[in-house]
């Protein structure tokens, strides 16, 4: 029983610590969501209007869409290479349960993708003018925003990475799931801006997380089992 | 012995044929409890007083969208068990609710902006209620889009039902986010009619619309159904014998909606 435990972890560790050397090694596709993000939230007070008070109310839901696109963006690629190359068959054969390599899959891309577009909202939402005290609800939020999504887009990474171009249809079955995330999330920089508590929001994305961490690794684990088997 | 039943419903053929059997009563059950009901609603229900005809609508837009939401579980719970049990014909009605659905949600999006224009003053206002259902479209869409796409039919299945049974868990948490999205960006204008005051006149006809479109709906369900068993089985014996034999009731059962 713990011979086994241990060859789960060290399992996993593998897979979490091959997947972030493989992301070390493509570095420049690290800076394309933030890149995807910078340039989109450029471009929005060209198309609308500079004003800091317009700004400023469209401010948390703007970079909160944003930021969902951006981790859209890469979804598509979370299992391609590794359906390309067979690895993703190898890891269905492994001793360890698919659930826990995508797990720690997931982890990753949340690590290299999730966190940065996180970290980096605060400067964005400076050139967007967001009001006091809406920077650090912002990152918090952002930060279990993209983990939830994180885990649902896997869910549609894995049931398009048999498609060729699965980019349109991954978009459509992920974005209603999201829905919910963005609704807290926005309105939990929004609640701060207006100086009300927003404990509850994030308490909600931290459920949300929690669910998310329960439901969506097997179903990550089923899907990647259909599509890459046929 | 006891789970024979059960196991003869996973039977394409046995389905087909029994369904072929409750057409002949249920088609025209359907069909004259839709027409007495829509008529009683459109036609003899009494006006209202504060929206005069427009709210007739209600009869055909209130059951289409129960009918969608249920609609939603009704493809998720086949799905789930085609994926337990492994059976065929789960899957098949899995896959003939979607598009289903999706024409329910269509209808009460449609009808619902209709008789928004005369009361609200606009076709499309960000209510929870148009939301949530612009959103059921867009799921219904995504599992038909699903099943299109995927190269292999067993696949498609398998994929479509993990996508139905994850949206199963998001529905209740959409329609709860939704709703409380709207009660903090209140616009100030607008107020629904109380559905618990309405009159006993009113009333009957639209439960007995909404039993029509339970009827409505499963009777399409099986039509579809069985579009969907034909095409699939379309290399079987049976099928062969049942489309090749002259003077068969079936044949033209199958293909009306084909």
């Amino acid at each position: 029983m713990d011979d086994q435990r241990g060859d789960n972890w060290s399992g996993v560790s593998a897979v979490f610590s091959r997947d972030l050397r493989l992301m070390w090694r493509h570095r420049s596709d690290l800076a394309n969501p933030l890149i995807f993000f910078l340039i989109a939230i450029t471009l929005l007070p060209l198309g609308v209007d500079p004003s800091r008070q317009l700004l400023g109310s469209i401010a948390p839901g703007m970079l909160w869409i944003m930021a969902l696109l951006a981790t859209l963006l890469s979804m598509d690629l979370l299992f391609r290479g590794d359906y390309d190359d067979g690895s993703l068959a190898q890891f269905q054969l492994a001793p360890q349960p698919l659930y826990l390599t995508v797990l720690a899959k997931v982890a990753v891309y949340w690590l290299t993708t999730g966190l940065p577009l996180a970290l980096m909202a605060p400067l964005l939402a400076v050139m967007l003018a967001l009001p006091e005290g809406g920077y650090i609800p912002l990152t918090l939020s952002l930060t279990l925003g993209t983990a939830v999504m994180s885990l649902i887009g896997a869910l549609g990474a894995a049931l398009t990475v048999c498609l060729r171009s699965g980019g349109l249809v991954l978009t459509l079955i992920v974005m209603p799931l999201y829905l919910p995330v963005l609704i807290i999330g926005a309105n939990c920089v929004s609640s701060a801006v207006a100086g009300f508590d927003y404990s509850r929001e994030l308490a909600l994305l931290g459920a949300g997380l929690a669910l998310a961490l329960i439901v969506m690794p097997p179903a990550i684990a089923g899907a990647l089992r259909i599509s890459s088997n046929q | 012995m006891a789970w024979q039943w059960f196991h003869r419903l996973g039977s394409p053929r046995w389905f087909y044929e029994k369904t072929s059997r409750w057409l002949v009563w249920f088609a025209p059950l359907t069909i004259a409890l839709l027409l007495i009901g829509l008529i009683w609603g459109l036609a003899f229900a009494p006006i209202d007083a504060k929206q005069g005809n427009s709210y007739r609508i209600i009869f055909i837009h209130m059951p289409a969208a129960v009918l969608s939401l249920v609609g939603y579980y009704i493809m998720a719970i086949a799905g789930g068990v085609g994926l337990i049990w492994r059976m065929k014909l789960p899957f098949m009605v899995m896959q003939a609710a979607a598009p289903i659905g999706a024409a329910l949600t269509i209808l009460t999006l449609a009808t619902g902006s209709l008789w928004g224009y005369p009361t609200w003053g606009t076709f499309w206002e960000w209510d929870a209620r148009n939301i949530f259902m612009l959103v059921l479209l867009f799921l219904y869409l995504g599992i038909v889009v699903l099943g299109k796409v995927y190269p292999v039919r067993d696949a498609a299945d398998k994929a479509c039902a993990i996508l139905a049974l994850v949206g199963t868990v998001n529905v209740p948490i959409i329609y709860k986010s939704v709703d409380w999205w709207y009660s903090l960006h209140q616009p100030a204008s607008i107020k629904f009619t109380g559905a618990s005051s309405i009159h006993p006149s009113m009333l009957y006809p639209l439960l007995l619309c909404i039993v029509a479109y339970y009827c409505f709906y499963t009777l399409s369900l099986i039509l579809y159904t069985r579009r969907e068993v034909l095409v699939r089985e379309a290399r079987t014996q049976w099928v062969g014998e049942l489309v090749g034999a002259p003077n068969n009731g079936d044949k033209s059962g199958g293909e009306r909606h084909a």
